[in-house]
């Protein structure tokens, strides 16, 4: 055989090899995650786990329930600031703006996405948590120190705003103009259409794009870690502090070695946002893909 | 309802529009704006010409050369092993795989969904492959996690640079008797710009990373002479200075964020400018 045939071969082959093994590196984090967190199961149900608020790990206690709150607050939070501003965005840029305004504002969005988590964390310490201490919640109540879960939230919608924009913008304009020029032709008017045309039929897109951006927010560790205040009780209203998992994880990982089970505990919060984050990426890419498919190809 | 009343719901609305317009793209300059106002007063060229002396986290002489150079390190060696594991990847998907075979549709999937996990799960992750081969928290670790976390970015932007780059060449080659990999050459030379995009946005994302290399890299006041020795990243640097009480420790954590972000500008500048001339790269 040809030395030129035997070395396409080998090539072919190796590069097989890490494809499948790269691939199968997605179901490797899973399991490697669980391995190192399989010592909290004995003597802790998942039930438990989730619904006790206790977290004392020097006594064994590990309850997450405060936890899984404080991330579903930001979280929350994040999307319902970042999702009408940017659905609003997304709308004006594909179906108002002139492609000259399109090709500043999307470019500068898109510079957000590069902007690392710790100079969102500086920008939240200096920007936000004044803005809420000295003016939003002295409107409702009497003192907050400005570390919130609301403050967690307004910096995680703007770090969400580059990945929402961009994906909603990419759906917005999958739709076929005929179906919009049938409804312009009928006497509807530009908004009239896109509120009963463009996003109806662009929907799913949109909530697969939310779904992603709430997996984003999800798993933000270091910039929530600045501005949350990581009190470990679950909070009742946006001024209160809250303790997302990421940050959890962040902040006991040098001192977790010494106490038994504690980096299981911690190694089973990572666990649990691979799984979440893992789910909701694999079900709004698969949506996504498909809308790609039936209009793109 | 009445055109008048119509007209003017459309009116509001696209008023909102355009207010939600102008304060999504201010929040980019209202962050740089922050950051410059904190930083600027507190930048020194000792910032950037100088490891931390003694007392430095009193707020004595010093700077943090140590980080930067250690951040450096960290992504540019996460950045090399991405590539040499991303490249491959990405064109056995696009150029020895038939499109939509069962390969490639999952694997891209994979990819998909990799590129959300969050850093922090990278982190945890390289640290337990780390306590199970008994590395301590090093450069090498710092970069083993780093990697994990670029080479979802990596394969996914070489993949669609690798589609902008037309059927027709690689037929061409194969038609003139090329082997595949032959073929893979001559598409790797055609998208040699886009290749430079893809590691200017993964090294952009290596070196503005903490929560991966929170637990991989360690941390050092020394600039790391070997791949075992704990090293300072820029990020962690910034964090850890602005949890300090002393006014001039914290200064230069607002510097230390102020080198971060012209760093991160000008690699954001730079694959802007390559993207261009892909652009015009195209055949």
């Amino acid at each position: 055989m040809n030395i030129r045939i035997i070395k396409d071969k080998i090539i072919a082959n190796a590069m097989l090899i890490l494809s499948v093994a790269s691939v199968s590196f997605v179901f490797l984090i899973g399991i490697g995650l669980y391995w190192r967190a399989a010592p909290l199961f004995e003597g802790h149900t998942l039930f438990s786990l989730f619904s006790t608020s206790e977290w004392a790990p020097s006594k064994g206690k590990f309850g997450f329930y405060p936890f899984i709150m404080g991330t579903l607050w930001v979280t929350l939070i994040a999307i319902a600031v970042a999702l009408p501003l940017c659905l609003l965005m997304a709308i004006y840029l594909t179906e108002y703006a002139k492609p000259g305004i399109r090709k500043v504002i999307l470019p500068l969005v898109n510079i957000l996405a590069g902007i690392p988590p710790v100079i969102y964390g500086v920008w939240g310490i200096f920007f936000v948590v004044p803005i809420v201490r000295e003016y939003l919640a002295p409107q409702f109540i009497e003192y907050s120190s400005g570390y919130t879960v609301l403050t967690g939230g307004v910096v995680l919608a703007v770090m969400t705003f580059p990945i929402l924009v961009s994906i909603v913008s990419e759906v917005l304009r999958t739709i076929p103009k005929e179906l919009k020029d049938a409804s312009l032709s009928l006497g509807a008017t530009k908004w009239e259409t896109i509120k009963k045309v463009v996003l109806k039929r662009a929907f799913p897109g949109i909530m697969a794009a939310a779904v992603l951006a709430v997996s984003r927010a999800f798993g933000e560790t270091i910039a929530v870690l600045m501005v949350c205040g990581n009190v470990p009780v679950a909070p009742t209203s946006v001024f209160d502090a809250g303790y997302p998992l990421p940050a959890l994880i962040a902040n006991n990982f040098g001192e977790m070695m010494s106490i038994p089970l504690y980096d299981s505990a911690l190694m089973f919060a990572a666990l649990l946002l691979f799984f979440i984050i893992f789910l909701f990426n694999l079900v709004s890419r698969i949506i996504l893909n498909r809308i790609e498919y039936k209009f793109i190809s | 309802m009445g055109i008048k009343k119509r007209k003017t719901e459309e009116a509001i609305f696209k008023t909102l529009m355009v207010l939600a317009c102008i304060l999504v793209s201010s929040s980019l300059f209202l962050i740089i704006g922050t950051i410059v106002a904190k930083g600027l007063p507190y930048l020194n060229w000792d910032m950037v010409s100088k490891v931390p002396q003694g007392g430095f986290y009193l707020g004595k002489e010093g700077g943090v050369l140590n980080a930067i150079i250690g951040s450096l390190y960290l992504a540019g060696g996460a950045t090399v092993l991405g590539l040499l594991i991303s490249i491959p990847i990405s064109v056995y998907l696009n150029i020895y795989l038939k499109k939509g075979s069962l390969l490639s549709k999952s694997a891209k999937l994979a990819y998909d969904v990799l590129f959300g996990i969050p850093s922090i799960v990278y982190g945890a992750f390289a640290f337990s492959i780390m306590v199970w081969l008994g590395v301590r928290a090093s450069l090498l670790g710092g970069i083993i996690a780093v990697t994990l976390l670029i080479i979802p970015i990596l394969v996914r932007t070489l993949d669609e640079v690798i589609a902008t780059v037309p059927k027709e060449l690689k037929h061409a080659a194969l038609s003139l008797g090329a082997t595949r990999w032959e073929a893979a050459k001559v598409v790797l030379k055609q998208i040699r710009p886009g290749i430079y995009t893809a590691i200017l946005l993964a090294f952009g994302r290596g070196i503005g990373d903490v929560a991966a290399v929170l637990f991989t890299a360690g941390f050092s006041d020394n600039i790391p002479k070997y791949i075992d020795e704990p090293a300072a990243t820029l990020p962690l640097a910034i964090f850890f200075q602005l949890g300090s009480p002393i006014p001039e420790v914290q200064g230069r954590a607002y510097a230390s964020a102020l080198i971060l972000t012209i760093i991160i500008l000008v690699i954001v500048f730079l694959s802007h400018v390559l993207a261009t001339k892909q652009n015009k790269h195209k055949i």
